[in-house]
């Protein structure tokens, strides 16, 4: 479904038909605009007609949990952006389309933002082949296009210049920067459990080369098919000197693995590390997730609040509308994709900086603003950042920033360490920028 | 109605496609050039199940069969469009003449789940084997490979016109089919199989040669869209892209030449439409697609068939 989302405040009265009869008036009366409530709001823009961003949202489809919390924090920033006065002085409206999360669909939503919605950039695509799907569109229509993602598809150089994803960390910093903890801390035999495709790839690809840089092994590799639903048959494949298990599942089977892993470890269990991917929009106090008391997962933000809590992160989790477990504050059992959705938040507040560094106009500025974002680099923590500071590389088109280990303690994700941001980075595997648009 | 009405008909959508490359909207533009690539798969579904009543679970695999041997061959060897798009037809024709030398040992709903078994391997083999195939992720189509005789396929105009050829070619293709001998075959084993036998008629091999034709034609639409729209994914070899051509032969109208288009065409913009209106776009189209089951049973196409133009292929 289309949806507008308007500025507050004033702004939101413009549908009204008392302000519309205003509006009518003040095209006649010509520089009589500028006094009106709304128009003085964006006074110092030359135009005041709205930045609109397609928002591409996996509304439907196995991204589902995801788009409805990516669309909560996409509506919170803009709230955020148009109350301070919008970008370069205009308002932001956000263009909503379900892409399915399925690539031909994602492509189509695409073509939709760029030739019928009159969209200045799209944004917000999670599940990568979504993201491989969309993107070629992305550079034929020539339109920005900022994914909230994760995947390192953006900086191995598969994709094209129109194509940036600066609000999140890719998931091989991601390992990377989780190795040395794994380790030092809990053990250097690991057995990896991974789903059986491109998300689980990822990781079997990534954390063999950077636990043995850390000084451990990988010893096994079990890939486990997406469609399953019972996993104890796959355990005894986990071999007896395993001092870590490492554990990547996701979707709705992750309650029966997470039990059957218990079930069939009993007291005596290997540490645990996993991705909170495995438990993310779920519910910690679910029963049968006992097991993982004691056991650590990667979290990209904090789920759960924190002592050291910076303001920026309180504030940030207030706008969002989460309590301090990362649920809804209208419904505590609807708990939020924490680890993730900040990327939104980010990469917003990153197009708007980028629009305002070009002084952006209309869609002729849409090659500025790319250029505009690939000259960034350091993002300091701050309200527009509360995830973390992070250095931006414009050449591979991808974010670096901290990383965060926590361990359940009582039911609740219990901040242990702070991975720094040199520990994500890695060489360049790509220069976008030596591309033609 | 004599044959120059019907041609007349058919010819009068190609030359109206055609127009609508120039008068279209951007938006428009993009889609109908879609949707005719779409209707290319569908059309070849229809010469399976609607002429020669195979009713297949598994065509995504020869979509995905194109898709994948033209998209691998530029992938990993930078091969032309033509070179690479000819690889996706080979890769159709052989998968469709393996699978329909066995599949076509079964009928009727055996048959069906024998398609669809084969289709679910076909997908599965796609995301195991990821360092070839980039597994459920997929891949972008090199822009070395969208170029033909100096066109950049990427362009909206050469692309339109491009999908606006094949369709064209693959649309006069199966009217001349339907109604040759082999056409009239297809039909009779549809209508009786044993019957069709008893005249002498190789119901095996003529199965055999439709599904191989059909399997070829969805292949040649599934190696056109990566090359179109540059982008290759299992997901076009899931099982919901077996569903889908047969939604829209269904809904269009099946054993007609139309059909298939006018079928994508609206399950198209059922879609897009509904979705601009609710987030529960998918239960409009649900109902709608359910009223038109109730009240129009042979599709959109194959109604204006039955009420007013009986002899329309």
């Amino acid at each position: 479904m289309t949806k507008l989302i308007l500025p507050a405040g004033e702004g939101a009265k413009l549908h009204s038909p008392g302000r519309r009869k205003a509006l009518k008036t003040l095209a006649a009366g010509g520089v009589a605009a500028a006094t009106m409530p709304l128009l003085g709001r964006y006074a110092s823009a030359q135009s005041a007609a709205p930045i609109r961003i397609g928002f591409q949202k996996h509304a439907t489809g196995i991204g589902a949990a995801y788009g409805r919390w990516y669309e909560r924090a996409t509506l919170a920033a803009v709230e955020k952006i148009n109350g301070e006065g919008g970008i370069n002085g205009r308002p932001v409206e956000i263009v909503t389309e379900d892409d399915g999360t399925d690539p031909k669909r994602g492509a189509e939503v695409l073509e939709k933002f760029a030739n019928q919605s009159n969209c200045d950039v799209a944004y917000g695509t999670l599940f990568s082949h979504v993201v491989m799907g969309s993107a070629p569109r992305a550079a034929e229509l020539k339109l920005p296009y900022f994914v909230v993602s994760e995947g390192h598809h953006v900086a191995s150089g598969a994709l094209n210049r129109w194509t940036l994803q600066p609000g999140i960390t890719d998931v091989k910093s991601q390992i990377q920067a989780m190795a040395p903890f794994i380790t030092d801390v809990l053990g250097k035999k690991v057995t990896m459990i991974f789903p059986d495709y491109a998300f689980g790839y990822d990781h079997r690809d990534n954390l063999a080369p950077a636990i043995e840089a850390a000084g451990g092994e990988v010893i096994e590799k079990i890939a486990i098919p997406p469609s399953e639903t019972s996993y104890t048959k796959y355990f005894p494949r986990i071999p007896r000197e395993t001092e870590v298990i490492y554990h990547v599942m996701i979707g709705p089977g992750v309650l029966t693995f997470v039990k059957e892993l218990g079930e069939f470890f009993g007291p005596s269990r290997p540490e645990i590390f996993g991705f909170v991917d495995s438990i993310e929009a779920t519910d910690l106090t679910s029963p049968g997730l006992e097991f993982l008391d004691g056991t650590y997962f990667w979290e990209g933000m904090p789920r759960y609040a924190q002592a050291d809590d910076t303001e920026y992160s309180t504030a940030y989790r207030a706008a969002v509308g989460c309590d301090a477990n990362g649920a809804s504050l209208a419904d505590p059992k609807d708990v939020a994709t924490y680890a993730h959705m900040f990327g939104c938040w980010e990469t917003l507040h990153i197009i708007k900086a980028g629009m305002e560094a070009c002084d952006y106009k209309g869609i002729e500025d849409r090659q500025a603003l790319i250029e505009a974002v690939e000259a960034m680099t350091d993002m300091p923590e701050g309200f527009d950042h509360p995830q973390g500071p992070k250095k931006f590389n414009g050449k591979t088109h991808q974010t670096f920033g901290q990383q965060y280990i926590s361990k359940v303690e009582g039911g609740k994700l219990v901040k242990v360490h702070t991975a720094s941001i040199e520990d994500t980075m890695y060489p360049d595997e790509v220069d976008y920028t030596t591309m033609s648009f | 109605m004599t044959a120059r009405y019907y041609w007349g008909l058919h010819l009068g959508l190609i030359a109206l496609l055609f127009a609508g490359h120039f008068v279209l909207p951007a938006y428009q533009h993009g889609n109908v050039a879609r949707i005719m690539v779409l209707a290319v798969y569908a059309m070849g579904y229809n010469i399976a199940f609607g002429y020669t009543g195979l009713l297949s679970l598994g065509h995504a695999m020869f979509f995905g069969a194109g898709m994948y041997g033209m998209g691998l061959l530029s992938y990993h060897f930078d091969a032309g469009a033509l070179p690479a798009m000819a690889a996706g037809i080979v890769a159709g024709v052989v998968l469709s003449l393996v699978v329909g030398l066995l599949a076509l040992r079964t009928a009727g709903v055996s048959f069906m789940i024998v398609t669809l078994m084969f289709s679910q391997a076909l997908a599965m083999t796609l995301v195991y084997f990821r360092d070839i195939t980039r597994g459920d992720e997929g891949f972008v189509i090199p822009s070395a490979t969208r170029r033909l005789w100096g066109m950049d396929l990427s362009d909206e105009a050469h692309r339109y016109l491009i999908a606006w050829a094949l369709f064209s070619v693959v649309l006069i293709f199966t009217l001349w089919l339907v109604r040759h001998r082999w056409g009239r075959v297809f039909v009779a084993l549809r209508e009786n199989e044993e019957r069709a036998s008893l005249l002498g008629y190789d119901a095996f091999r003529t199965k055999l040669g439709a599904l191989v034709i059909s399997g070829t034609i969805s292949a040649l639409s599934g190696a056109a869209y990566a090359l179109l729209f540059g982008y290759a994914g299992a997901t076009f070899a899931g099982v919901q892209y077996s569903i889908f051509p047969l939604l829209w032969v269904l809904l269009g109208g099946a054993g007609t030449v139309l059909g298939p288009f006018v079928g994508a065409l609206f399950m198209f913009y059922l879609i897009d439409l509904s979705s601009g209106v609710t987030d529960a776009y998918m239960l409009i189209a649900g109902v709608a697609l359910v009223l038109l089951t109730l009240f129009l049973p042979h599709g959109l196409v194959g109604e204006v068939k039955r009420r007013l133009w009986r002899d329309l292929p």
